[in-house]
C-alpha cells in the first residue's frame, strides 16, 4: 500500500448573504460588515425572530450559461450551483472537463429543501377532522393531489443538491450528501478528503448548501430558543463571545470547494490553492438539546484532526508561534456553545490557546446550517491567501468568563499558514478539518 | 509506510421490518414468502393512488422495551425514524454481543470503550406528524377562516412543543442512538435516499480500515409509510397506480415484464462493523467479512436527475468487487433493490448484464421488497441485513410474485439451500447515487 496522496484545494465559491463571488463577501467580512436584514422570504413580522442574514438577487444565468435546465431546483439547489459553477471555473475545468468523469466525486453537506408552505398547511388544515382531532386520510390526499406541486417535492430530498450538480458537471465518481446538521458541510469536506485521500476519486466537489429562512425554520429554531430574538438593529443581533449574546441568526446560502489530489492537479497543471491535511468526527452521545458541558466532543474531534495532520497542538513551531495560526470559530453566539467551544479550545491548545486568533463570521454572515462550514472552509483558504483575519464583529461586551483571542470588531493582518474549522451540530455530532498552505 | 487497512466483518444485524425486530421475523417471513403489505394500520389510506403500505403493525414492535429505563423520557421526541433506529440498534448489538451504557453492566464494563465506537445511520427526510402539527396549526385560523402567518407567529407556535424540530433533523436518529448506547466515536448521517444505508456501511468500513474506531454500527432508516412521503413517492412514480380491490401480497413484482411499482415501507437495519482485532480481543464470532465497497453517482438526463442509469449501477458494482479483489465468478447470490419500479428495475437489470455477462441469468437474486415494500434509507441495510443472514444459513429465501423472466433469476421459487460464499448487495437511489458491498462467509 503506497503512502495515501495530498489532497489540495483547487476551486472555491460561494453564493453568501454578503456576495455572491469570493472577492466581494470577502472585502465585506475584512470590513465587518453584517449580512443581517429583516426577513423579505416570508411575513416574519409577528415572530420571535424577524431578521436573518438572506441571499439577495442570486442570478443563476451569471454562472450557468444553462441555468434554465435547473428551472425546478429549489433555493438550496441554487445557491449550490452558484458555488460550484465558480469553483468549477477556478479549478479551470469550466475550459478542460476531467478527463475521467468515473474518478471525479461529489460529497456534499446539504440541507433538506424548502417545504411549499403555503400548500402544505392548505392540506393539512383541509384535512383536518376537528370532531377526533385527527388527520382524516381520504380528505388530506384529495386536497394534496389538488395542491401540491409535484417538482417541488421532489426537489426537497435532501440529496437534490447533489443529483443537479452531478447533471451540470458529469459527475459519476463517489457520491454522498451528509446531513450532520450545522456540521454537514465540515463534515462532507472531511470526508470527500478521505475518500481522495484513500485514492477511491481524483476530484471531488465538496461543500454545503442550506436555507432554513421560511416560516417552519423559524419556529423551529425559535421554539428551540436557539436563535436572537434581538430588538435593536439586526446587524447587531450576532454577538459570540459577549456577555449578552442571546441566540444566532439564521443565515443562508452555500460554498462549494473542489478538493483534488496532488497528483491529478499537477498532471493537469492546476494551481493549489491551500492543502486539506486533517480531518475529525465525534459525537457528544450527551443529551439530545445539550453540548457535553466540557466539550468532550468537540475536543475530541479537532484531536482527531490534528493527530491526522501531524501536529501537536500544545507544542509550538521553531519561530514559537502555535501550530495553528487561526481557528475559524463554530461561535454561534448561542450561551451554551461559546462557552464550550472556548473551553474544548482550551483543552486541546492547553497553555497556547490564547495565542491563537479564533472568530466567528456568523456574527456577519449568520449561521448558514448545513452549509455554514463551507464558507468558514473557504474564508479559512482566503485568509492564508491574503494573511489576514476575519473579525468577530459586535464584540463589544466581552463575556469575562471567555478569554480567548476573537479578533473582535476589526480583520487583522497575520502571517496565517495553517487553520482549523470547528462545526458542532445539533444533535452532537462535530466536525473539524484542517487547512494549510500549500507548499510544493 | 503506513500499515496495511485493517479488515473489516460484521458482528451483529439488526433489522426491523413490517415482520418485527431483529433477524428471526425477517427471515421465517421471507422463508415462507410471506406478504406483509396492505392497508396502513395508523390512517385511513384508502383514497391515495397506492393505498397500500408495509408498515409495522404495534403489535409487532413495542418501543419502550428497548428503550433504557433512564432514557424513556425522551421517547416523546422521537419520530417514528427515529423509533426505527433505536429499535434496530438494539437487536444489532443484542445480535453481536455488545454491552454497551444502554444495558447498564453491574460491573460497569463495556464490550467497547465508548470513544472508540463510531455511528453512521442514514436517514430521510423525516415527515411531520400531521396531527400534532394541525393541531397547533389550526390555532392559527383567522376569522376568514384561512390560515394566518401572523397569527401563527404571533401566538400559534406557542402550541407546538419547544423541542419539535429536534424529532425531525435527519442526524436524530445517530444523535438518540449514539446517546443510549454511548457511541463517541465518528459519526455521519448520509442522505442519499434508498442507498443511504450501504453508503453508511461503506464510511464506517473506511473509519475502522484507518484506525479511527474499533466497531460502527451501520446502516439506515426510514418511514415511507406516512402521508407525505406516500405523497411524494407517488409523485416520483415510484408506486403503482391500484385499488383497494388489487391484491397487495402480489403487488410488488421486481424485473417482471409488466411490473407497476413499488408500495411505501418502513423500516431499517442497523449492523456492527467490526475490526478483526476488536473481534479476535473479545472472542467474538464474524458473521460475514466486510470484503468490498464501491459507491458513485449516475449524472441523469431527466429533470431532476433522479432516474438511476445502468452505468452508475455498474460502476458502483465493479468498485466494490474490485476493493474486494473478487471477480465476477465468485459472486453466489446478489441482494439487489429489485423494486419493480419499472425505470430501476431496467437499470438494475442492465448493469447487471453489463458486470456480469452472460452469467447475470444464473446468479440467484434475492428480492425482498414484495413482503416489506421500499423503506426508503432503509432499503440498503436491511438488503444487507438479508444477505449476511442468507450466508450465515446457506440458504436462499423464497421470491414470489414475479414471473417469466428469462435474463436473470428471479422467477417466484421456494426458499432452498445454496452454497453461498460472496453474496453482493447494490442499491441505487432516488437521486442517482449508487453504492455495493461484497459480503465474504467466514468459516
Amino acid at each position: 500500500m503506497s503512502a495515501p496522496d495530498r489532497v489540495v484545494v483547487t476551486g472555491m465559491g460561494w453564493i453568501t448573504p454578503l456576495g455572491h463571488d469570493l472577492d466581494s463577501a470577502w472585502a465585506r467580512l475584512m470590513k465587518g460588515e453584517s449580512g443581517m436584514a429583516p426577513i423579505t422570504r416570508f411575513d416574519a413580522r409577528t415572530f420571535p425572530t424577524t431578521f436573518a442574514a438572506e441571499v439577495r438577487d442570486l442570478d443563476l444565468s451569471r454562472f450557468l450559461p444553462n441555468a434554465a435546465a435547473h428551472a425546478t431546483a429549489g433555493p438550496n439547489t441554487a445557491f449550490a450551483l452558484g458555488a460550484a459553477a465558480q469553483a468549477w471555473k477556478q479549478a479551470g475545468f469550466d475550459r478542460t472537463p476531467p478527463k475521467k468523469p468515473r474518478r471525479v466525486g461529489c460529497y456534499l453537506g446539504a440541507g433538506e429543501g424548502v417545504l411549499d408552505f403555503d400548500n402544505y398547511v392548505a392540506t393539512n388544515l383541509g384535512g383536518w377532522d376537528a370532531a377526533t382531532g385527527k388527520i382524516d386520510g381520504r380528505k388530506w390526499i384529495e386536497t394534496a393531489l389538488g395542491c401540491m406541486d409535484r417538482m417541488r417535492e421532489i426537489e426537497q430530498e435532501p440529496n437534490m443538491p447533489l443529483a443537479h450538480l452531478a447533471r451540470e458537471f458529469n459527475l459519476r465518481g463517489p457520491s454522498y450528501n451528509c446531513l450532520t446538521a450545522c456540521a454537514a458541510s465540515t463534515q462532507a469536506i472531511g470526508e470527500a478528503f478521505s475518500i481522495l485521500r484513500r485514492g477511491d476519486a481524483d476530484v471531488m466537489i465538496s461543500g454545503g448548501t442550506h436555507t432554513m429562512i421560511h416560516p417552519f425554520g423559524v419556529t423551529g429554531f425559535n421554539r428551540l430558543t436557539a436563535l436572537s430574538t434581538f430588538k435593536g438593529d439586526p446587524t447587531k443581533a450576532s454577538r459570540p463571545f459577549c456577555t449578552s449574546r442571546d441566540g444566532f441568526v439564521m443565515g443562508e446560502g452555500s460554498g462549494m470547494i473542489v478538493l483534488e489530489t496532488l497528483t491529478h492537479a499537477m498532471e493537469r497543471g492546476a494551481t493549489p490553492l491551500a492543502e486539506v491535511i486533517g480531518y475529525g468526527s465525534s459525537a457528544d452521545a450527551f443529551r439530545i438539546t445539550d453540548i457535553q458541558p466540557e466539550g468532550r466532543g468537540a475536543a475530541a474531534a479537532m484531536t482527531q484532526s490534528l493527530r491526522q495532520a501531524g501536529l501537536d497542538p500544545q507544542s509550538t513551531r521553531p519561530d514559537g508561534r502555535p501550530v495553528i495560526d487561526y481557528i475559524s470559530a463554530h461561535g454561534t453566539s448561542t450561551k451554551e456553545n461559546d462557552s464550550i467551544e472556548t473551553r474544548a479550545v482550551r483543552v486541546v491548545f492547553g497553555g497556547l490557546a490564547k495565542k491563537i486568533p479564533m472568530s466567528s463570521i456568523k456574527s456577519m454572515m449568520g449561521h448558514l446550517i448545513a452549509a455554514a462550514g463551507s464558507v468558514e472552509f473557504i474564508t479559512c483558504v482566503l485568509a492564508i491567501t491574503h494573511g489576514r483575519i476575519p473579525p468577530t464583529i459586535n464584540h463589544h461586551d466581552p463575556d469575562p468568563a471567555l478569554d480567548l483571542d476573537y479578533v473582535p470588531n476589526t480583520a487583522r493582518e497575520a502571517p496565517v499558514d495553517t487553520c482549523l474549522s470547528n462545526s458542532f451540530g445539533f444533535g452532537g455530532q462535530n466536525d473539524a478539518v484542517i487547512v494549510t498552505r500549500f507548499v510544493a | 509506510m503506513p500499515r496495511q487497512p485493517r479488515r473489516v466483518a460484521i458482528t451483529g444485524i439488526g433489522p426491523i421490518t413490517p415482520f418485527g425486530l431483529g433477524m428471526e421475523p425477517l427471515w421465517n417471513g421471507l422463508l415462507e414468502g410471506r406478504s406483509m403489505l396492505g392497508l396502513s394500520p395508523i390512517f385511513d389510506s384508502t383514497g391515495f393512488p397506492c393505498p397500500f403500505v408495509g408498515a409495522i403493525h404495534p403489535d409487532k414492535f413495542e418501543l419502550r422495551s428497548v428503550v433504557p429505563k433512564s432514557y424513556r423520557k425522551a421517547m416523546k421526541v422521537m419520530s417514528r425514524d427515529i423509533e426505527l433506529a433505536v429499535g434496530a440498534a438494539h437487536a444489532a448489538m443484542a445480535s453481536a454481543g455488545i454491552v454497551t451504557k444502554a444495558h447498564e453492566p453491574a460491573d460497569g464494563r463495556l464490550t467497547i470503550a465508548p470513544d472508540r465506537m463510531g455511528c453512521h445511520i442514514g436517514a430521510g427526510l423525516i415527515a411531520a406528524e400531521e396531527n400534532e402539527l394541525t393541531t397547533a396549526l389550526s390555532t392559527a385560523v383567522g376569522p376568514d377562516g384561512k390560515f394566518s402567518l401572523g397569527l401563527w407567529g404571533a401566538g400559534g407556535i406557542e402550541n407546538m412543543t419547544p423541542l419539535w424540530m429536534l424529532k425531525y433533523l435527519p442526524n436524530m436518529l445517530a444523535c438518540h442512538v449514539t446517546i443510549i448506547h454511548d457511541c463517541q466515536g465518528p459519526s455521519n448521517t448520509i442522505t442519499c435516499a434508498e442507498v443511504s444505508g450501504l453508503l453508511s456501511m461503506g464510511e464506517s468500513m473506511r473509519v475502522i480500515e484507518r484506525g479511527d474506531a474499533d466497531a460502527c454500527i451501520s446502516g439506515g432508516a426510514e418511514n415511507k409509510s406516512n402521508l407525505m412521503a406516500m405523497l411524494r413517492q407517488y409523485y416520483a412514480g415510484r408506486t403503482p397506480k391500484c385499488s383497494t380491490n388489487d391484491d397487495p401480497t402480489t403487488l410488488v413484482r421486481p424485473f417482471a415484464k409488466g411490473a407497476r411499482g413499488c408500495a411505501p415501507g418502513e423500516g431499517g437495519g442497523l449492523l456492527i462493523l467490526e475490526s478483526e482485532e476488536s473481534i479476535a480481543r473479545r472472542g467474538a464470532t464474524a458473521m460475514a467479512a466486510l470484503e468490498g465497497f464501491g459507491a458513485s453517482q449516475s449524472p441523469c438526463t431527466d429533470s431532476a436527475g433522479i432516474e438511476p442509469d445502468a452505468e452508475g449501477i455498474a460502476d458502483a458494482i465493479s468498485n466494490a468487487l474490485d476493493d474486494a479483489s473478487a471477480d465476477i465468478d465468485s459472486i453466489d447470490a446478489i441482494v439487489p433493490f429489485g423494486s419493480g419500479v419499472v425505470v430501476f428495475d431496467a437499470a438494475e437489470r442492465e448493469a447487471l448484464a453489463r458486470v456480469f455477462g452472460s452469467r447475470a441469468k444464473s446468479i440467484p437474486l434475492v428480492t425482498i421488497t414484495p413482503s416489506i415494500g421500499s423503506c426508503g434509507a432503509g432499503a440498503g441495510a436491511i438488503a444487507a441485513c438479508v444477505a449476511v443472514e442468507c450466508m450465515r444459513q446457506q440458504k436462499l429465501p423464497a421470491r414470489i410474485n414475479t414471473t417469466g423472466v428469462t435474463d436473470l433469476d428471479a422467477n417466484a421459487t421456494p426458499a432452498r439451500a445454496a452454497v453461498l460464499n460472496r453474496v453482493l448487495v447494490v442499491t441505487p437511489s432516488f437521486g442517482g447515487q449508487n453504492g455495493a458491498i461484497v459480503l465474504g462467509r467466514v468459516a
